[in-house]
């Protein structure tokens, strides 16, 4: 666990980060902004608390993974990797440019520091637990960390991925659901009802637990708790909010795909305290 | 002739390389007594996975397990392998050059009894299409046996056509398989049979009877489809009257397909396709079916003399324009 002055700092770089993303989407003129910032406090509880990783070098065997499955949510973890020093900063102007190292969605063949390529929605949980049994064949203690979007849970394959998982007790994968209840055509439950999502996944034979998506103490104990769970696949339930950190695109089905505009994105940064 | 199978000739030769390599992984969905992969668990248990009646998943896991350091060998029905999953094939695997084979058992129409639900007479286009991807079927247990032995040893990706039915064995012991290579199993002037697969055999038969009426065939083994053998195809453009190919898949986006894309831009000529003419396969026995579809020798016989006949009354022009 944290103490308080670890928190702050963790909750001012969540503030820097969304200012990163805001800037390269806007920037980019496309993107998915909402569900890139309801993610945020997750991405960087991994990367710059849980997980155990090395920015100099990206393919290290021993590293924990992590897998972007809700891949639109890209923008977040490009910024997260870039200040982990995986890039350099500047790259994140590039977005979703021709010849950027920062495609539109991760891709592993490009962007140093990601596992797997992603996007497609419904893939992400397979392939995390192919790395999860690769690893235990080769005896090695890393984990595998796969976040999930909400509606992506109305992906068949995720539910075939969450059987096979508990099937062979993959207790080195840890799932989360950035469960901000909207997807692109309107809230989640009135799309393609998805609740009662936890005990959907206990009964698949995971151990499940439910934090607040954007409390750095809530998650981090969770995720502490996940790795000290045996023979099962541990879920983490995170509620949050589409949009996190601009009042105007909070909750905001509109702002899933859309980038901010200029005029958003400067009151967006008065917001979060930036002058310019 | 002798017949060898195809599942069986794959199982076995899986099972071997396992003790080679240790990197070796095998993953199949709920029908490893029918695709052979249950000859490697066996074996192997610990590096075998059955994913359930699961194919989305089981090519997801696949790429993880690629990603992880692991050859991967997955293998379902050719139907489910490359239909029920092809996103999963394109984006998890293809897309990220993952090491992930995908030996696809029950391809083609040979599957018989089970009927359209469960014959692939399109897997060789869909598979095809995809950047990067190479598409391999073998002729016979011997060379489907060097085939993965082969592919071991080649990072990337593949899609190999098995088969539920034993296919007559045509190569000798010292076959050598070669990625990209077709092979000249008989010499002949007149018109080129070429074919994969099951059909291999069918277009040697035919140039049996085609030897009978005076037509000499020269047929040519394309097992690899893709990357696919240019030069002997522009060879076999430039020095026979014409070209049938023959195969276990529909004429839409297979062999057939392949070979007229690069004749049509590199040396234009005459094709006939044999094949499964855009229709679904029924239920009935394997060889009912081959000749239900149009799929046996003398299917590619009457192919090869319509070419002949188009020639002949075109020099018939050609003379009488003459004069």
């Amino acid at each position: 666990m944290l103490d308080t002055e670890q928190i702050k700092k963790l909750e001012s770089l969540a503030k820097t980060i969304r200012v990163d993303i805001l800037k390269m989407l806007n920037q980019a003129s496309s993107g998915h902004t909402g569900g890139s910032l309801s993610t945020v406090e997750i991405i960087v509880s991994l990367y710059f608390y849980k997980m155990r990783h090395n920015p100099k070098d990206p393919t290290w065997p021993d590293r924990d993974r992590f897998v972007l499955s809700k891949g639109h949510g890209a923008p977040a973890l490009y910024t997260v990797l870039a200040r982990s020093g995986y890039f350099d900063l500047s790259e994140l102007m590039h977005l979703r440019k021709l010849g950027s190292i920062l495609q539109g969605h991760p891709d592993m063949k490009v962007t140093p520091g990601i596992d797997i390529s992603t996007g497609s929605l419904g893939q992400g949980l397979s392939m995390a637990n192919g790395m999860a049994l690769a690893l235990k064949l080769d005896k090695r203690p890393s984990r595998v960390y796969v976040l999930m979007g909400d509606g992506e849970n109305q992906e068949g394959q995720i539910w075939e991925a969450a059987m096979a998982a508990a099937h062979y007790k993959l207790d080195n994968v840890c799932g989360i659901i950035d469960h901000n209840g909207l997807q692109i055509d309107g809230p989640v439950n009135e799309i393609m009802k998805i609740e009662p999502i936890a005990d959907k996944w206990a009964c698949f034979g995971w151990e499940v637990f439910r934090v607040n998506g954007h409390d750095f103490r809530e998650i981090i104990s969770a995720l502490d708790k996940a790795e000290t769970v045996k023979h099962k696949p541990t879920l983490i339930v995170a509620s949050t909010v589409k949009g996190k950190g601009v009042s105007f695109f909070e909750g905001k089905v509109e702002y899933h795909g859309i980038p901010p505009t200029d005029e958003e994105l400067a009151k967006a940064l008065v917001e979060l305290g930036i002058k310019s | 002739m002798k017949l060898t199978g195809i599942r069986e000739a794959y199982g076995e030769t899986l099972a071997a390389l396992g003790e080679l390599y240790p990197e070796i992984v095998v993953l199949d969905a709920d029908l490893s007594g029918s695709t052979k992969t249950s000859l490697f668990a066996k074996k192997f248990p610990d590096r075998f996975f059955n994913m359930g009646v699961a194919e989305q998943n089981l090519m997801g896991t696949a790429a993880g397990l690629a990603a992880g350091g692991k050859t991967v060998f997955a293998s379902t029905f050719a139907i489910f392998a490359s239909g029920r999953a092809w996103e999963q094939v394109r984006y998890s695997i293809v897309y990220n050059k993952l090491n992930v084979k995908i030996v696809a058992s029950h391809g083609g129409v040979t599957v018989g009894e089970d009927g359209g639900s469960h014959q692939s007479a399109e897997d060789i286009a869909i598979m095809r299409v995809l950047p990067g991807m190479r598409v391999i079927v073998p002729m016979d247990g011997k060379e489907m046996q060097e085939v993965i032995k082969a592919v071991v040893k080649i990072p990337g990706p593949f899609y190999i056509r098995s088969s539920r039915v034993k296919f007559p064995l045509i190569l000798g012991d010292d076959y050598k398989f070669e990625l990209g290579k077709g092979k000249i199993l008989r010499e002949g002037k007149d018109i080129s049979l070429i074919g994969c697969g099951l059909m291999v055999s069918h277009c040697l038969e035919a140039a049996e009877i085609l030897a009978k009426e005076g037509i000499a065939a020269r047929v040519v083994s394309l097992s690899t489809i893709k990357p696919i053998d240019e030069e002997l195809l522009i060879d076999c453009a430039l020095n026979t009257c014409g070209i049938v190919t023959a195969e276990e898949h529909s004429v839409i986006g297979g062999l057939g397909s392949a070979v007229a894309e690069v004749l049509s831009e590199k040396n234009p000529t005459r094709i006939v396709r044999v094949g499964v003419q855009d229709k679904f396969g029924v239920s009935g026995s394997a060889p009912d079916l081959l000749e239900y579809l149009g799929l046996k020798p003398g299917n590619i016989v009457k192919a090869a003399k319509q070419i002949m006949e188009h020639r002949s009354q075109k020099t018939e022009q050609a003379v009488q324009a003459a004069k």
